[in-house]
């Protein structure tokens, strides 16, 4: 415990970018860990959404760590699964009321996928595998890491899925009008086979690299 | 007999149709987790049926007969996630008393369903589309059902892909994403049945 504390108060600059980097990459929670995987499959059919997702899935996590950090010295036992998931759902609610005043067209599209950000493994996963154990800077750092991460991941899923369903990135049209729109893109058969393909190409070339 | 007609086809249309792992996404971690063995995977099917079934129903009444009538329907996701996991709590003592061995052979998994997205992401969809009490039922039971049937015919199809030889590169959640867009693509066969 006193390392741990130590670890957070001490180290610099460098920790913390280090956090912030391996969330972003090594340890990226879709294409390294397969966690949250049904809003990424759910959200990615366009750029905009997309983002939208991982805006408001990155808010929840920084908040929610940032909570949990702060009272993990009160944690104790099983119930505090209990207490993480009524954490993450009070701060779900906050971004669901937010999107819904201002963003109402989003909030609409996204529907229940907004709510469902409480049972997305990523963020109950960081309170337990991070908050519960190190001080509220760490915290925030490999929330922030994560968060970006994951809205990274699914901008580039839905670059790829907008760009063969619709030939246009953020509903603007990039592709000639002689491009045949590959409409099973937007389908959900389109958003596991793009993901598959991708996870399959990321795996070979990072084993290519070391 | 009206009602029954209907009632089977909100059942059809949650379960098949509709299906929650395929059209809506939801459980795609206990899909890609626990499909490596086809007992496993009836085994999550069987528990995870139980716990949408009851908590479909109780979050319908809580939400209906409770919230919306005191004016706090914010405070709505709160209660439901409330009422899923101590429902999974209950599960996980009933079971452990009196079927010790089950337990056993579940292991993590049973705690793990209160973050299963099928269970809250059932209710959510129950309460979207408004459906009445007899419907929340039927349809949480047919959502369960659903989920069971494509869990366990993924977990055949990979113990025979254990045999195959599949590109180092996508072994493991690559194979097995591209076989549930595969699967999708032969569940869209059902998507004329109904309106």
């Amino acid at each position: 415990m006193a390392g741990q504390t130590d670890n957070s108060t001490t180290a610099g600059r460098p920790a913390w970018l280090a956090h912030l980097i391996r969330g972003l990459w090594q340890e990226n929670a879709i294409f390294r860990q397969l966690l949250g995987m049904c809003p990424t499959l759910a959200v990615t059919a366009a750029l905009k959404p997309a983002l939208t997702m991982g805006a408001a899935t990155t808010f929840v996590l920084v908040c929610s760590n940032l909570v949990v950090s702060a009272m993990r010295k009160l944690l104790v036992g099983h119930l505090r699964i209990l207490m993480f998931t009524l954490t993450i759902a009070a701060f779900v609610t906050v971004a669901d009321l937010l999107l819904q005043a201002f963003l109402p067209e989003m909030s609409e599209r996204l529907g229940p996928y907004v709510p469902l950000i409480i049972v997305n493994c990523l963020i109950i996963g960081r309170a337990e595998a991070c908050a519960s154990r190190q001080g509220v800077w760490t915290s925030l750092a490999d929330a922030l890491g994560m968060g970006l991460g994951f809205t990274l991941a699914l901008c580039i899923l839905a670059t790829v899925r907008e760009l063969l369903a619709d030939g246009a990135l953020f509903e603007i049209a990039i592709l000639p009008a002689s491009f045949e729109n590959w409409n099973v893109m937007k389908l959900p058969a389109g958003a596991f086979l793009t993901l598959g393909i991708l996870l399959g190409l990321s795996n070979h070339f990072l084993r290519k690299g070391k | 007999m009206d009602i029954v007609g209907h009632l089977v086809i909100v059942f059809i249309s949650i379960a098949l149709v509709n299906n929650l792992v395929l059209t809506k996404f939801l459980g795609i971690c206990p899909y890609l987790g626990v499909s490596r063995r086809i007992d496993m995977a009836f085994g999550m099917g069987c528990a995870v049926t139980f716990v949408i079934t009851i908590s479909g129903t109780v979050t319908w009444l809580i939400n209906n007969l409770v919230l919306q009538k005191i004016g706090m329907d914010y405070l709505k996701y709160i209660a439901f996630i409330m009422v899923i996991a101590s429902m999974v709590q209950l599960v996980e003592m009933y079971v452990r008393k009196f079927f010790p061995p089950l337990y056993e052979s579940f292991g993590i998994f049973l705690p793990l369903i209160t973050t299963n997205c099928a269970i809250l992401g059932t209710c959510l969809f129950i309460d979207l589309w408004g459906y009445g009490f007899l419907e929340a039922l039927v349809g949480s039971f047919g959502g369960g059902l659903g989920f069971t049937l494509v869990i366990c015919m993924m977990g055949g199809i990979r113990e025979n892909l254990e045999w195959a030889d599949v590109p180092k590169a996508l072994r493991g959640a690559g194979i097995t994403l591209i076989t549930a867009a595969i699967m999708t693509l032969a569940f869209m066969g059902f998507s004329g049945m109904i309106k």
